[in-house]
């Protein structure tokens, strides 16, 4: 493989081959927290944290300054749902699908939301503004259905509030 | 003069406009030249009525709710300050039936106090268990915990104190007490409720279970759907530690007690506390074989106390006004009481503390008011996604530890869901399905690869392709699941299977 021509080929290649800003802000991230113990988890938050998600290509850095090998971080990275391995939308939309919400027709809404969206599950709107990710529990199950966009919590969510939310979400942006 | 309104700014509250209602109530008040000092508390539970703003009057704290931003104008109008009348008005907060009902113990403080002041906390009983247990001995405390008939709140049920002597028992160079705040389970919420309205009363349990077992280091272990909790946690573990209840030297009793948030990833498994050791250890979160017990070879391979959220904050409680006071609340071997979640499909959706005892009726009805939709109740499913679905003929059940295994249920974590006539009981069994396969860790094949067969046989059903044989394979499958899993997940899984078939066989098809 020529790494000179992959680079700068598309976005696609800055996942695989990390850039200097990308390589250096995986460095401070390993630096201020690799010495904790059991410091994988807290690392790859840190890294999704500066970068919006965990490149392939930080996978290897990670492994060599947590004196782990290439598989144990893969492994990490690939076990959990909440680290992603690509870049995301500008907002992440987090549907709950839990018992609680669909008592409270959490399907019906799915629908709607995947429609407005244009997008299923783990895609990214044309626009790059919205990531879809299903969840199992906010935590909000006395006010459901729920959504959390990012940080922010929804409760009672109905076809409707959505689509008030989403043109205000997109004016917005 | 000066009047003290209450917002909450717990999580559910804010997803109904909490932010907002306190926002108009700063500024109509700034716009009246009144002078109104806001106090964002945690959720009192009632959430059908949230957001619900509180008013301190002299008799008392005074309810008004749900207050959205655009009633603000009119309340002050009705002259709210001073407890006027409004069609919001719900009276006094105390009097309010649904928490007028309720024993609250581990919630006595959840809702009143400001979570974010440890003087408030202080000024509300806090920190009196600590004090006490600083005057003990480590085996009285671990004593006092076992007299109590405290048993762990995540859903095991195990005896609280038999853990703790386990890891005192154990000598090692160092131990720690790791708190399980991966709180998964649909339909429950209680953790996050008191660690975002009482963050102070887990770093106080933690605290004393520190002392009692000799462990040095404690861990939250956080779910990362929960950005709220995190925030109240860490703002209370720097108070903590600033006034020297944390550190190396906890109020000056030569004793050492760190404590660190740690931020999960989105593994439901990781509630299984032996994926969640593996997961604080920087590693996948599969599950660990046992023995050996965490409590003698845990975290690091060290002596390890790992107990949920409302365990621990149910100490502080029993070391203040003693094991007896605890231990008079509840029925059988179930003592002391349980945070129940009213969730899913009912009009009065939220939390209830009640010593156990309780019927899952009273809970549903006289708690929760039937269903939000007004159609009749089908099916609750009690203690989260492994959690069976309960009949209507068996809503007289006691909540009892032991009266829910004997007819095939668990309390679990005290999280109930309802729903209403509408639902599909074959979708569930599926769901049931989907969710553990979705979530498998991956290590023993019962649950790795029976409940992805699991979600295919019961498509094959409700298709009515050889209905009655695969029922016959659903029912085998299930067998192999429930005692040939390494852990609860694929262990468990089949009981919401198993119910929905036993109970509503009419919901899978059936061949004409």
């Amino acid at each position: 493989m020529n790494h000179a021509a992959r680079a700068g080929s598309g976005p696609q290649d800055n996942n695989r081959w990390l850039s200097p800003e990308n390589h250096a802000a995986v460095l401070e991230v390993t630096a201020r927290l690799k010495d904790q113990p059991g410091a994988l988890l807290p690392v790859l938050h840190g890294v999704q944290e500066a970068l919006g998600y965990v490149p392939e290509g930080a996978v290897a850095l990670i492994a060599r300054e947590l004196n782990l090998s290439r598989a144990d971080v893969h492994g990490v990275v690939s076990f959990y749902h909440f680290f992603r391995t690509r870049p995301s939308g500008k907002r992440i939309v987090y549907l709950c699908r839990a018992e609680s919400c669909q008592a409270m027709g959490a399907a019906a809404l799915e629908s709607h939301v995947k429609q407005r969206l244009g997008v299923d599950f783990h895609e990214t709107t044309d626009d790059g503004l919205f990531t879809l990710e299903p969840v199992y529990c906010l935590g909000n199950c006395a006010c459901s259905p729920a959504v959390m966009v990012d940080e922010e919590l929804h409760g009672r969510m109905t076809p409707e509030r959505f689509d008030a939310w989403l043109k205000a979400a997109r004016e917005a942006s | 003069m000066s009047f003290t309104v209450y917002v909450p700014r717990d999580a559910s509250a804010l997803s109904l406009g909490a932010e907002a209602t306190a926002s108009a109530i700063a500024a109509e008040a700034a716009r009246r030249g009144i002078d109104v000092a806001l106090v964002r508390n945690g959720s009192r539970g009632l959430y059908w009525l949230e957001p619900m703003v509180e008013v301190a009057a002299p008799e008392g704290r005074v309810a008004y709710g749900p207050v959205q931003a655009d009633d603000v104008a009119a309340l002050f109008d009705a002259d709210f300050l001073h407890g006027g009348r409004h069609a919001l008005a719900l009276g006094p907060t105390e009097q309010i039936p649904y928490l007028a009902k309720q024993e609250r113990l581990t919630f006595a403080r959840v809702g009143i106090v400001d979570p974010r002041s440890l003087d408030d906390y202080r000024a509300h009983g806090g920190y009196r268990g600590l004090e006490n247990a600083l005057k003990m001995a480590p085996a009285d405390i671990v004593a006092a915990v076992t007299d109590s008939g405290l048993r762990g709140r995540g859903g095991a049920a195990f005896p609280t104190g038999i853990k703790w002597k386990t890891c005192l028992d154990a000598s090692a160079d160092k131990k720690y007490i790791v708190c399980n705040a991966d709180e998964g389970d649909s339909g429950t919420f209680a953790d996050r409720m008191v660690m975002e309205g009482d963050p102070f009363v887990l770093i106080e349990g933690m605290t004393i279970a520190g002392l009692a077992v000799g462990a040095t280091q404690g861990y939250i272990y956080l779910r990362c759907e929960y950005p709220h909790a995190r925030d109240a946690l860490n703002a209370a573990i720097a108070a903590t530690t600033a006034a020297g209840y944390l550190g190396n030297d906890v109020l000056g009793s030569d004793k050492a007690f760190h404590l660190e948030v740690r931020m999960a990833a989105g593994a439901y498994i990781c509630g299984e506390e032996t994926s969640l050791l593996e997961s604080l250890e920087g590693k996948r979160g599969q599950v660990r074989f046992k023995p050996p017990l965490p409590a003698i070879e845990g975290l690091f391979g060290k002596p390890t106390v790992i107990n949920n959220v409302v365990t621990l904050c149910s100490v502080p409680g029993i070391l203040d006004k003693g094991a007896a006071h605890y231990r008079d609340f509840g029925m059988g071997r179930s003592r002391g009481t349980l945070p129940f979640q009213l969730a899913g499909n009912l009009k009065r959706p939220g939390l209830v503390e009640k010593a156990f005892g309780v019927t899952l009726k009273e809970l549903i009805e006289d708690f929760g008011g039937g269903s939000a939709t007004g159609r009749p109740i089908k099916t609750v499913q009690l203690g989260g996604p492994l959690g069976a679905y309960i009949p209507p003929s068996r809503y007289d059940t006691p909540m009892d530890y032991e009266a829910f295994a004997a007819i095939g249920g668990m309390i679990g974590h005290g999280g109930l869901v309802a729903f209403d006539d509408s639902v599909d009981m074959a979708a569930q069994a599926r769901y049931a399905m989907e969710f553990c396969a979705i979530e498998s860790c991956g290590k023993c094949t019962p649950c790795r690869i029976g409940s992805t067969r699991g979600v295919e046989v019961i498509d094959r059903m409700r298709a009515n392709v050889e209905r009655d044989r695969n029922e016959a394979l659903l029912r085998d499958l299930c067998q192999t699941m429930l005692h040939g899993s390494l852990c609860a997940l694929g262990g468990m899984a089949p009981f919401p299977v198993l119910s929905a078939l036993d109970h509503y066989p009419e919901d899978f098809a059936r061949s004409a």
